[in-house]
């Protein structure tokens, strides 16, 4: 292989086999280019890939705290303004950064509509301390701070719809994505880094140590994902949803059972009160973004 | 020339003459009339630089940090909580190596909530791998911006630096500065020229994750570079004064301490009522003297030494607590002074604003003569439980 098709984010690093967040990386990257500064914030994606003195990145890369990637990315998108550099910047953080500690700085960086773009690999908790409930984490997921136990079905509350709260900010564009899909999650990289102004994309990165499936099933369960609704990938320009991707929708139950975090909605006995509610979930994305495609007799 | 001009003023124009290409800062009393100052500049065109009105100041160091990384000449300035918000990003700084300097206009901690001056906000960061410097006027306080950013920018440092200054005491007071020209600080402070930076076409990675086989030696670095800087600072403290005709070419200042048997030991604008003081305690015939530390980190445990060599008592006025223990000052020249017998009394003094007269400091040059010390100087009885 020559240089020029090697990826810009280099294989031998630690993470999990089956990490969807180093497959989100690689093709960030393919999409971004040599021409890109990254923001890291603390967690999974920066410890695997940068352990002192070996790092995985052939872009200029930094890390500086958990909960401050962009506001680091601003000033480094204003040093390049000042500097009349060209490079892009990507801040990177999972969703324990993005949507909870790092709330304030993200907030504050859209608000003042620095020219990056913030990259989120939602894995839906905290996995790097261990696994613990996020903002993101979904409803009736286990996990090592919202364990389903005798009087408890694991997370009480639904995920935080950040890209709403992020579009709000006036973002000109805002979009969710998945690695099921890379040639879509990489067009979205590519558009968010060529529209002026914060950008935000939001990519569903299943976690197999976190949830509880073999490594090789990655994929499927993130197209699942897709497939019952529970996620959906969509685009949104200057606020409005302009581009959304149909499908024919399973239950619920096909992508729940296949993960060990619920578990619990299954066994020992099946809670069909609790997966009904997660159906609702599902039925109420379907609804708001239509993405049903209703198939003819 | 010389001018009529706030403390606050006088250091936005010091900065602005530094050249600082991106500046990130929030609003926090008594630093505000530093940060309006710099905006208006900007607004004005009298200063080419990227103006970040971040959302606290937690992102306000994190933005310096980027742009720093990223190869700019970064400012900032803050205080109290505001610094204390910034705990985090401090460490990060120095730890990156990263030459940020920041105004630190000196105000006490909560709670209970207090907008005037102490030095327990720096004070805190002591351990934080910042160059601290603290100035006793107007003057200093200007002057010492062109140096921490010489000294900061040094390929032997490359640490980040605070210039502390004392809220309202100095930050609100108009007192005649001598301001340089610009062609002045051009000819003192080179363009900054970072050793690496982030950049496409040489692309490294900062801000790794250690494990215990190198994590210590990182810290001895730091250490090591923080220490080596005494040299720099002397070097830049001396060519200014070749050039500008005020010398700092030492990191403490002594005052009246040729044949002082009690010597003061000071840091800040309390230092001038201290010097008032020791004029009128020798006109009485007592031999009182004043160290003043301008350099708090690298701390000068060598000057110190022998600065108090022969003094028969050391009374330290400490405008901090390290709650349980002593005040800061103190502890550290305590340590500078191990194995010399020479006693080291400790006088916690103007915390939240307390004012302190010459009376003040002569009645502590008496406790101290008398081996009483040790103490919160002035504390009201009749408010205490």
């Amino acid at each position: 292989m020559t240089d020029e098709q090697c990826s810009l984010f280099e294989p031998g690093h630690r993470a999990c086999g089956g990490c969807a967040a180093a497959l989100a990386a690689r093709a960030i990257l393919d999409a971004a280019g040599p021409d890109t500064i990254i923001v890291s914030a603390t967690g999974c994606m920066e410890v695997f890939s940068t352990p002192y003195p070996e790092t995985a990145w052939k872009v200029p890369w930094i890390h500086s705290l958990f909960e401050n990637n962009s506001a680091v990315a601003s000033g480094i998108t204003a040093a390049l303004k000042k500097q009349g550099r060209k490079e892009k910047v990507i801040a990177l953080g999972g969703d324990g950064a993005t949507f909870d500690i790092g709330m304030l700085c993200l907030s504050g960086a859209f608000e003042r509509g620095h020219d990056f773009v913030y990259i989120c690999y939602d894995n839906e908790a905290y996995m790097n301390t261990g696994i613990q409930r996020s903002g993101a984490t979904p409803y009736d997921a286990s996990t090592t701070t919202s364990p389903a136990g005798k009087c408890s079905t694991g997370n009480r509350r639904p995920k935080k719809d950040l890209p709403a709260i992020l579009a709000a900010h006036g973002a000109p564009y805002v979009a969710t994505a998945t690695i099921a899909y890379l040639p879509d999650l990489k067009k979205k990289v590519r558009k968010a880094l060529d529209t002026e102004g914060p950008c935000y994309v939001q990519v569903h990165a299943p976690c197999c140590t976190g949830w509880g499936f073999e490594g090789e099933k990655t994929l499927a369960i993130a197209r699942l994902a897709v497939e019952t609704g529970l996620f959906v990938s969509y685009e949104m320009e200057n606020g409005v949803v302009t581009r959304v991707k149909k499908v024919v929708r399973k239950p619920v139950e096909e992508y729940l059972k296949e993960q060990r975090r619920f578990r619990h909605l299954f066994r020992p006995k099946r809670n069909d009160a609790e997966i009904a509610k997660i159906q609702a979930i599902a039925d109420r994305n379907a609804e708001k973004f239509g993405i049903d495609i209703n198939l003819k007799k | 020339m010389m001018e009529i001009m706030e403390g606050s003023h006088a250091v936005a124009h010091a900065v602005r003459m530094c050249r600082p290409e991106v500046i990130a800062a929030y609003p926090i009393t008594p630093q505000t009339h530093i940060v309006e100052a710099l905006a208006e500049m900007v607004a004005n065109c009298s200063l080419d630089a990227e103006y970040i009105t971040v959302e606290s100041e937690f992102s306000a160091l994190s933005a310096c940090l980027g742009a720093s990384a990223a190869g700019s000449r970064v400012y900032s300035a803050t205080t109290s909580q505001g610094l204390a918000l910034m705990f985090e990003v401090c460490f990060n700084t120095a730890g990156m190596r990263l030459p940020v300097v920041m105004s630190i206009v000196n105000r006490a901690l909560g709670a209970p909530l207090s907008i005037w001056n102490d030095q327990q906000d720096s004070i805190s960061l002591r351990d934080s791998g910042w160059l601290q410097f603290y100035a006793e006027d107007n003057q200093e306080a200007t002057d010492l911006h062109y140096i921490a950013y010489r000294v900061a920018e040094d390929k032997g440092v490359l640490l980040p630096a605070f210039v502390c200054f004392d809220g309202f005491i100095l930050s609100h007071t108009y007192e005649p500065v001598e301001m340089l020209t610009q062609e002045q600080v051009d000819s003192y402070l080179p363009p900054y020229s970072p050793v690496q930076r982030l950049d496409s076409k040489n692309p490294i990675s900062i801000g790794l994750f250690a494990s215990p086989d190198y994590y210590m030696e990182f810290r001895y670095e730091i250490d090591r570079a923080m220490k080596a800087s005494s040299q720099v600072i002397r070097e830049a403290g001396r060519r200014f004064g070749e050039m500008f005709g005020r010398d700092y070419s030492n990191l403490v200042e002594e005052y009246r301490m040729d044949d002082a048997e009690c010597a003061i030991v000071a840091m800040g604008s309390i230092c001038g009522t201290v010097k008032d003081a020791i004029d009128e305690m020798r006109r009485d015939g007592q031999k009182a003297g004043l160290l003043r530390i301008r350099t708090f980190r690298p701390f000068p445990g060598d000057e110190i030494k022998k600065a108090l060599a022969g003094v028969s008592s050391v009374a330290v006025l400490d405008k901090n607590i390290s709650l349980g223990a002593k005040g800061a000052v103190a502890l550290e020249v305590r340590d500078a002074l191990y194995g010399s017998g020479i006693p080291v009394l400790d006088y916690i003094i103007a915390l939240g604003g307390r004012d302190v007269a010459k009376k003040d400091i002569k009645s502590v040059v008496k406790m101290a003569m008398a081996g009483n010390g040790d103490l919160f100087y002035g504390l009201r009885g009749e408010v205490l439980g």
